[in-house]
């Protein structure tokens, strides 16, 4: 109950946060104080934000990131020179490979999941799943850690697609906040009446209903448990943001949206870095049609086509505003696919060996991490997989690129223990800066 | 030359193929019809010649060369047609007829594989389950369950009484029948009453309003439903679970079926841990086969134990698996109130593991599904240098366990003289069940099923009995619905109604019932007004002083409001109509409103989409827009007597409650006030809609 939604700025003042953390747990206190002391290291540092571009199906490293041109495994996919000097990806990505010189890539991530569910939920919070509890997104932790936000939700989901980000044992409250194609506008934010109509609604569910409804109910049923005023009073908020229009793309010119790609994914990649500069901590933006069990290539270099401008686009565009130093752009799926091809020319799930692109805030420019053998029928990690990256790793050093220490441990509502994130951080692929 | 060489040899083969051919297939003219076609190809052409388009081109069919080549004469004779007719019959003919081929196989193939399955999954014949001794007694009809006798009503209201008394508490009064029954239809088929509800409720005598209405929905084909996809989700999770080893829909239709059949609870529970056979067939199996992802398509022992621990007996020793407790958290032994001794002990890595073995005495042999087989267990635990064979047992009150009977195993693979089970597993070309084979073994999972189910386990009965509890109030009896330490004891309350349950024949409407009819279930939300008014506290809840507020959960929420757009009653045909034409967004209501998933009783606060949902979302729009074909709201304006009347009914539909006295005259003079009458309509609905008590349990 410390916070109600993902912004309580607002309305919640820190004494408040902390006497009301403090009454529940003593435990939940002294975490709060470790955030607060975390957040103090750097006071001038901006607040720093992560856009995932969720590639969902599983994604080929093949067809992506890590060509094998002439190889068996290679298939039919060339590779193209890219602006860091001897780095090639597929000829996939044409204009993604002129802005690989911002980027860090691992070729070498390795997972334990090849079912979809299992496998997204793994690398979307850095844990195998587990029947006990969920566990919170990089978003979720993300908003955890620090109240520094909008008035528009701080977690933000466009194009939501099987598995949108969660909050997981942190609450709800930080479940992503899911929004289609930018083109539309948002879910639910314009009253469906007049003005007058509205806030004569409005009244009676103040003045008539609550009042009854709490009238010898718990005492403090308002305040502590419906929060009915405060979160209709948030949404209200959000309804007349004017940061809501960060959502709203076609302000952007023709070119700037066509060099996105016009279509939904880039759409989204452009409202995520418009929500970005508005104080919204984490969007993820969902591109689906990478699950090529039959015809791979046809179906990655489609997904590709969808893929390659608008990742160039946010990169450069991030760059040119000088926000990729408080901005993590990741990029990637929740597997990748299998060397060999199969008798229907698809590819099938392959966690053992795939890529995963990262770019901004502390990871190195122009640098790759690891690498694959052109073995076809590699029985897993052994002799394929150079300096393999464990998915939990990833998520240890994505926290500590965005400044939060991943030892930190949260209390699961059982009571047991839980590290943000339980692997080793990559410093190769951090500045030491 | 060489070109009449290859033709020759060609034609030679051909001619065998079809001798071959027309040997298997005399009676079908399909046969011979192509190879007359690939013999003219073969003649006409000129090689290279690839045989294989066949269809490539329609060709004329050279009467002489086939009746040369065809070998034996009826088929000839048959194809001896005369040509002009030919050419217009046959590629009718032949297509029907390869059609007809093609389904007359597709049939073969699917009858053969259903048979195969069936057959070895042997569904007509009694499960071991059903046989056991243990279930001698055949479940009660539902009906009889009504004519027992309550002796435990009287100790259950002394126990609430003593209970708040102790706390130093003053309990609310009890609640009026309304909302009695509103808490029974949320908690049972998921939604509110419906206005043809109240009102045939309304002409009952008001005593028997609540047990009347409580037997309806008993009965009723939404509370099968319902309740099976609620315990679908603690028996086998949310997700989708493994792609097409996995049925959760079949696994829910079978569970709704057995609520409807009201089978004791104890021979399901048994069911589903000794599940044999394909999870089309025998649809308990997917108890099993949704943790095939993380078993190689095997059952995964570890997430059975942890489930099965969960689920039927409220512990979680979850974190046993990793390491020995050593916070005091997982507490092992037999507690006084199970009769046991009352000693307790740290749990042990060796408590999870051995009751994982269990799930090690079954597997997964493609078509015939699971079958039994012996337990063979190893494991390497924290700390030890190498993996070691693991012996199933179950972490406390070892003496309920069925003993395996001697002689004692000599390894754990080794076979054993049966107690109950004396099937043989199938045929395997591995040695030691080639040996299995010959001799009967010991079901494992049987033993462990007799064990949890046993009447004197009074941790299953507890556990059942805080789920259901859990399942009609919103929450919980204490904090957690599968965290129920052996260390911490029930309850007085808790115990009763475990003692009943079991005493019952583990009989759940008997359970229902039982708690319903309970102070605790018909206790108000609020304080007395007037004099005797006191401040209502978290405390209250607690010691069941008064009837705990709660969230709704997002299929309530959407059921609620649903049925309160309706006049009459859904049905589980309307219903599922109802849900999938006109809220066509109903899916995408549970998604953004958020379901909890598996987390059953999280009370998590509410989110701002949550709200945004409910303020300017399609549900709330279609459910109070004036429709007069569909919805509450015209129907009430149209054909209420007055404006008073208008409110009444509007508040009966969406909160199943009477307006107070202020309530009724402000909206009326809303309605009176009002441009538009229909908009006035429209926007009290909403209103209803909006408030924290539709959205809410209370």
């Amino acid at each position: 109950m410390t916070r109600l939604i993902c912004n309580p700025h607002a309305h919640f003042s820190r004494r408040q946060c902390l006497g009301g953390a403090g009454g529940l747990f003593m435990t939940t206190l002294a975490r709060r104080l470790a955030l607060a002391a975390e957040q103090a290291d750097d006071p001038g540092r901006p607040p720093m934000s992560v856009i995932l571009l969720w590639l969902e199906g599983g994604p080929s490293q093949l067809e992506t990131f890590d060509p094998h041109p002439g190889e068996i495994a290679g298939g039919e996919a060339k590779a193209i020179s890219t602006s860091v000097k001897g780095l090639s990806i597929a000829d996939t990505l044409p204009r993604v490979a002129e802005q690989m010189h911002l980027t860090t890539l691992i070729r070498s991530v390795v997972g334990k999941e090849g079912d979809h569910e299992r496998a997204v939920y793994n690398i979307k919070t850095g844990y195998r799943p587990d029947p006990t509890l969920i566990h919170p997104s990089i978003g979720a932790v993300l908003c955890d850690a620090d109240d520094q936000g909008a008035d528009i939700p701080r977690h933000v989901s466009i194009l939501p697609g099987g598995s949108p980000a969660r909050g997981g044992f942190l609450g709800a409250r930080f479940d992503a906040f899911k929004t289609g194609d930018p083109s539309s506008s948002v879910p639910d934010v314009k009253a469906r009446v007049d003005d007058d109509r509205y806030q004569r609604r409005l009244a009676d569910l103040s003045d008539v209903l609550e009042p009854q409804f709490a009238r010898g109910r718990l005492i403090d049923l308002q305040s502590n448990r419906t929060l009915h005023a405060a979160s209709t009073e948030a949404a209200r908020r959000m309804m007349s943001s004017d940061q809501l229009s960060a959502f709203d793309v076609t302000s952007e010119s023709a070119a700037t949206l066509s060099s996105f790609g016009d279509d939904p994914f880039g759409r989204g990649c452009l409202a995520a870095a418009r929500l970005i500069e508005v104080g919204v901590r984490c969007v993820e933006v969902t591109l689906g049609g990478w699950d090529s069990h039959v015809t791979n290539h046809a179906l990655q270099a489609s997904a590709c086509s969808r893929l390659d401008p608008a990742l160039a686009s946010l990169l450069s565009r991030l760059s040119v505003r000088g926000l990729l130093d408080s901005t993590l752009v990741v990029c990637g799926g929740e597997f990748g696919r299998t060397p060999r091809i199969n008798p229907a020319g698809g590819r099938d799930h392959w966690p053992h060996g795939f890529s995963t692109l990262l770019a901004g805030g502390k990871f190195r420019r122009g640098y790759v991490h690891g690498a694959t053998s052109n073995a076809v029928d590699a029985k897993g990690t052994k002799g394929h997989v150079g300096e393999p990256v464990e998915i939990a790793d990833i998520h240890t050093t994505i926290q500590t690129a965005l400044g939060l220490d991943p030892t930190l441990e949260y209390e699961t509502p059982i009571g047991r223990p839980m590290a943000r994130a339980d692997g080793r951080v990559l410093s190769e692929c951090l500045t030491n800066a | 030359m060489e070109e009449l060489k290859t033709d020759q040899h060609r034609n030679q083969k051909v001619c065998k193929m079809r001798k071959i051919a027309t040997r298997f297939r005399y009676h079908q003219r399909i046969i011979p019809k192509q190879l007359d076609r690939e013999n003219s190809l073969a003649i006409n052409m000129s090689p290279p010649f690839d045989p294989a388009p066949i269809d490539a081109e329609p060709v004329d069919d050279k009467g002489p060369v086939v009746a040369e080549l065809v070998g034996p004469p009826p088929i000839s004779t048959d194809l001896g047609s005369p040509p002009e007719s030919t050419d217009r019959t046959r590629p009718w003919k032949s297509r029907f007829v390869t059609v007809a081929k093609f389904i007359l196989m597709g049939f073969l193939l699917l009858s053969t594989f259903a048979f195969l399955t069936t057959g070895m999954s042997e569904a007509h014949r009694e499960t071991a389950s059903q046989v056991t001794p243990t279930l001698t007694r055949q479940a009660e009809p539902a009906a009889a369950a009504t004519e027992i006798a309550n002796p435990y009503s009287e100790t259950i209201r002394e126990q609430w009484q003593l209970q708040i008394k102790n706390a130093g508490l003053t309990a609310a009064p009890p609640a009026d029948w309304l909302t009695v029954c509103r808490r029974l239809s949320l908690a049972m088929v998921g939604s509110g009453l419906s206005l043809e509800e109240i009102r045939s409720l309304e002409s009952l005598p008001e005593n028997q309003r609540v047990a009347r209405h409580r037997d309806a929905l008993l009965n009723d084909p939404r509370f099968h439903d319902y309740w099976a996809e609620r315990f679908t989700r603690f028996y086998v999770g949310a997700d989708d679970g493994p792609f097409l080893v996995y049925r959760r829909r079949r696994f829910r239709t079978w569970l709704s079926d057995e609520f409807a059949a009201n089978t004791r609870y104890d021979a399901l529970v048994r069911k589903l841990i000794t599940a044999k056979g394909v999870w089309t067939d025998r649809p308990e199996v997917n108890f099993y086969t949704v943790t095939f992802d993380s078993g190689d398509g095997q059952p995964d022992p570890i997430r059975m134990a942890a489930r099965t621990c969960r689920a039927f007996l409220g512990i979680r020793i979850d974190c046993l698996q990793c390491h020995n407790d050593f916070l005091g958290n997982v507490s092992m032994g037999d507690p006084l109130w199970m009769d046991g001794t009352g000693e307790f002990r740290e749990g042990t890595q060796q408590d999870f593991h051995a009751l994982a073995a269990f799930f090690t005495a079954v597997d997964s042999e493609g078509l015939q599904g699971l079958q039994n087989r012996n337990a063979d267990y190893q494991y390497q635990y924290l700390n030890a240098d190498s993996e070691q064979p693991v012996a199933p047992e179950v972490p406390f009150r070892r003496d309920l366990l069925t003993p395996r009977a001697e002689p004692a195993a000599v390894t754990l693979t080794s076979i054993e003289t049966p107690a109950i089970d004396s099937e043989t597993p199938s045929t395997d070309s591995e040695p030691l069940k080639e040996q299995a084979t010959a001799v009967p073994f010991v079901n494992e999972r049987q033993r462990l099923a007799d064990w949890i189910t046993h009447p004197e386990n009074v941790q299953f009965a507890r556990a059942t009995v805080t789920r259901v509890w859990a399942l009609l109030v919103g929450t919980p009896p204490a904090d957690a619905v599968d965290d129920l330490p052996l260390d911490s004891e029930p309850s007085p309350l808790m115990m009763t109604l475990s003692r009943a349950f079991i005493e019952s024949g583990f009989d759940l409407r008997y359970l229902i019932r039982l708690i319903t009819d309970s102070p605790a279930f018909q206790v108000d939300s609020r304080s007395p007004s007037g004099d005797e008014s006191f401040e209502i506290t978290v405390r209250h809840e607690r010691a069941m002083a008064a009837f705990p507020v709660v969230r709704l959960r997002a299929e309530q929420v959407a059921g609620a409001a649903i049925q309160a757009g309706r006049v009459k009653t859904l049905d589980r045909e309307t219903s599922l109509l109802l849900q999938l034409q006109q809220f066509g967004d109903r899916n995408d209501f549970l998604r953004r409103y958020g379901d909890l998933g598996e987390d059953e009783f999280e009370n998590e606060t509410i989110t701002i989409t949550q709200r945004l949902t409910m303020l300017n979302g399609k549900l709330t729009s279609e459910v109070a827009n004036w429709n007069p074909v569909l919805n509450t709201s015209a129907h009430v304006g149209m054909f209420a007597e007055n404006d008073e009347g208008v409110v009444e009914a509007l508040y009966l539909a969406n909160l199943n409650r009477y307006p107070t006295d202020a309530e009724r005259e402000h909206f009326t003079r809303r309605l009176a006030e009002a441009d538009s009458r229909q908009n006035a309509i429209v926007d009290i609905v909403w209103v209803l809609l909006n408030s924290s008590e539709f959205a809410w349990n209370h």
